[in-house]
C-alpha cells in the first residue's frame, strides 16, 4: 500500500507543480470543439432528438477522459527513457500491482480533472445534462481502461517516437470514430461493427445515455469494466517484463 | 554482506557476465574496477533488481535476490550512474517519495530528510527544484536519497562520473563517512584514484570476468613500486621498477623525456589484462610487453599519458 501511495503521490506532486499549464492544456481542445461544432452548428442541428451541444458534450467527456488518462503513458516514458526514474521504482521493495495501481490512479485523476474542466466550459453554453452516479461510474471506468492501456503500452515501447506513433494510430482514430462527434448509426453497417470493437464507442454511448437521463447502459458499462480489467492485467505483465 | 555465485548474464549473443563469484563482508568498501563494457553496471543492476538474473545466485545480507527480492531490496540503496532524480520536484519531495517507497513513517521521513540534507550539506536547498541544482549537488541529493531508508548495503555505480576534481573529493569524503557509519559499500568506477583512495579491496573486471581480487596494495605490489613513462617513435612505453633508485638510472638515458611516478592500480590492471581501465571499450588497444615486476615494459601505442 505504501508503494502504491508513493507512486501516486509522485504523479500528483508533478501535477501540482504543472497545474496551471496542465489545466490550460486540458481546456484548449474541448473549448475549440465547443466553439467550432457547438456555436457554429447551434441547436439548429438535432441528433437523436437533442441539440448538437447536448450530444457533443458527453462525447467530449468520453474523449477527454480517454486522452488524459492515456496521457500518463507519455509521462511514464519520459520518466523511463529521459529521467530514468522508473529505475527508482524498480529498485524499491514494491510490488508490480502497487506500481501499476499508482500510475493508473494518477491517469484516472488527470482524466477526472479534464472532465471537470469540460463540464465547467459547458456551463456558459447553457446545456442542461444529468451528471448522476452512472455518468461518473462510466467516466471512471473509461479512465481506468485507458490508463491501464497506457501503462501496458508504455512498458512495451522502446522510444518516445514509438509512443507518438501509438497515439497517432490508436488514440486519435478512436477519438474521432468512437461515437464522440456523430452517432455510429450514420455509418455503413460494416463500419459500425468494426467500431463496436473500440472501448471508447461503449464509453461514449454509456456516458451519453447517462448524461441525457436515459436508462443505464449496463452492457456497455460491463464491457468497459471487462476490457479495463484485461488491460490492467496486461500492464502487470508488461511491467514485469520491463526489466532488462 | 554480498554473496555472488557463478553470476552470468547475456544480452542475445553478447555475454555481459561470464561467471562472477564474489564475497563482500559486512562493512567493507569494495571497488569493482574495469573499463566501460566490462560488466560493472550489469552486476549492480542485477543485484539491485533492475535487470533479470541470467544464471547463478546472489544474496544481500542472506536474502536471495530472486526468491526474496523484496527483502533483498530493503537491504540496499542505489546511486545509479545517471542522475535519476525527479527534476520537477524539490529536493525534499524526492527524498520523501523514496522514504514512502521504503514504507517509512511520516515522522521518521521528516527527521531523516533533515539529518541527511545536513549530512550532505544541502539543508538550505531542501525546497529547491532539482532542475535548479548543479551536477555536484544532484549527486549529493542522490547519495542522500539512497541513504534515506538506512540501507545496510550501498551500491554506487560510478558515483563521481563527470564531476570535477574538487566535487569528486567531497563525494569521496561522504562515501568514507557512510562506510564509517557501518554500511557495506559496493562501488564501481573506472577512476583509478577513486578505487585507490576509497577501497578496502578491489576486483579487476574485464570482459565479464573477475581477473583479480585483493587490496589495492597487494594488487600493485605485483607490478613494482615505480613506473617510468617514456616516449619513442613507436608510442608511449612504461617500465616498472622495484624502487626509485632502480628507475632513475635508465631514466637518464631517455631521449624524448620521461615521467617517473608511483605505480598505481591502472598499472596492475594493465599487467593483468593488457588493457587500460580508463579507455572506453572498443577504443582500447591490446598491449604487448613483459610482465615481470622488475623492469617490466609495456608499449601504449600512443594511448599512454606522460604522468598521472
Amino acid at each position: 500500500m505504501n508503494g502504491f501511495i508513493a507512486v501516486y503521490l509522485r504523479e500528483m506532486l508533478i501535477l501540482k507543480h504543472r497545474l496551471k499549464r496542465q489545466l490550460a492544456g486540458m481546456a484548449v481542445s474541448p473549448l475549440l470543439y465547443l466553439i467550432a461544432f457547438g456555436y457554429a452548428m447551434g441547436d439548429s442541428v438535432q441528433i437523436e432528438g437533442v441539440g448538437y451541444l447536448q450530444f457533443l458534450i458527453p462525447g467530449l467527456v468520453a474523449m477527454s477522459s480517454m486522452t488524459q488518462s492515456f496521457g500518463i503513458a507519455t509521462d511514464i516514458n519520459v520518466a523511463r527513457f529521459y529521467w530514468h526514474i522508473f529505475e527508482e521504482f524498480q529498485a524499491a521493495p514494491i510490488s508490480n500491482v502497487a506500481y501499476v495501481g499508482g500510475e493508473v490512479l494518477a491517469g484516472m485523476t488527470r482524466a477526472l480533472l479534464a472532465v471537470g474542466v469540460i463540464l465547467i466550459l459547458g456551463l456558459p453554453f447553457g446545456v442542461m445534462l444529468q451528471y448522476g452516479p452512472v455518468f461518473w461510474l462510466t467516466v471512471i471506468l473509461n479512465s481506468f481502461t485507458f490508463a491501464s492501456l497506457a501503462v501496458a503500452l508504455a512498458m512495451l515501447v522502446k522510444s518516445h517516437a514509438d509512443q507518438s506513433l501509438l497515439t497517432s494510430f490508436v488514440i486519435t482514430p478512436m477519438a474521432f470514430l468512437g461515437g464522440t462527434f456523430f452517432p455510429l448509426e450514420r455509418l455503413p453497417v460494416w463500419a459500425q461493427k468494426v467500431l463496436q470493437a473500440l472501448p471508447l464507442t461503449h464509453a461514449s454511448g454509456a456516458i451519453r445515455t447517462a448524461a441525457l437521463g436515459g436508462p443505464p447502459d449496463w452492457r456497455g458499462i460491463l464491457l468497459l469494466a471487462g476490457v479495463g480489467a484485461v488491460f490492467f492485467a496486461g500492464a502487470l505483465m508488461t511491467v514485469k517484463q520491463a526489466r532488462d | 554482506m554480498i554473496k555472488i555465485e557463478d553470476l552470468r548474464k547475456s544480452y542475445g549473443k553478447t555475454r555481459a557476465l561470464s561467471g562472477i563469484d564474489l564475497h563482500v563482508p559486512a562493512g567493507e568498501l569494495f571497488a569493482y574496477l574495469g573499463p566501460n563494457g566490462a560488466g560493472k553496471t550489469t552486476t549492480i543492476r542485477i543485484l539491485t533488481g533492475l535487470t533479470r538474473l541470467g544464471q547463478g545466485r546472489a544474496a544481500l545480507n542472506g536474502h536471495d535476490i530472486v526468491r526474496a527480492s523484496l527483502a533483498a531490496k530493503r537491504q540496499c540503496g542505489l546511486v545509479p550512474q545517471q542522475v535519476n532524480l525527479d527534476s520537477e520536484l524539490t529536493v525534499q519531495e524526492n527524498l520523501d517519495i523514496h522514504g514512502r517507497l521504503f514504507s517509512m513513517a511520516a515522522t521518521a521521513r521528516r527527521s531523516r530528510i533533515h539529518e541527511l540534507l545536513d549530512y550532505v550539506n544541502l539543508l538550505d536547498r531542501r525546497d529547491s527544484l532539482v532542475k535548479h541544482l548543479s551536477g555536484g549537488m544532484k549527486r549529493r541529493v542522490m547519495l542522500a536519497r539512497a541513504l534515506m531508508h538506512q540501507p545496510r548495503i550501498l551500491f554506487l555505480d560510478e558515483p563521481t562520473v563527470g564531476l570535477d576534481a574538487q566535487i569528486r573529493r567531497r563525494i569521496w569524503a561522504l562515501i568514507k563517512k557512510i562506510q564509517q557509519d557501518g554500511a557495506t559499500i559496493f562501488l564501481t568506477t573506472h577512476y583509478i584514484e577513486e578505487a585507490e583512495f576509497l577501497a578496502d579491496r578491489v576486483a579487476f573486471l574485464d570482459e565479464g570476468r573477475i581477473k583479480a581480487v585483493d587490496t589495492p596494495a597487494v594488487l600493485m605490489k605485483g607490478v613494482g613500486q615505480w613506473a617510468m613513462d617514456w616516449l619513442s617513435d613507436k608510442g608511449m612505453h612504461t617500465d616498472y621498477f622495484p624502487d626509485r633508485e632502480a628507475a632513475v638510472q635508465p631514466a637518464g638515458t631517455a631521449k624524448n623525456g620521461f615521467t617517473l611516478r608511483r605505480v598505481n592500480l591502472e598499472d596492475a590492471f594493465l599487467m593483468l589484462t593488457g588493457k587500460k581501465v580508463a579507455v572506453p571499450a572498443g577504443d582500447d588497444k591490446r598491449l604487448h610487453g613483459g610482465s615481470s615486476a622488475h623492469a617490466a615494459h609495456t608499449s601504449h601505442g600512443g594511448h599512454g599519458k606522460g604522468g598521472h
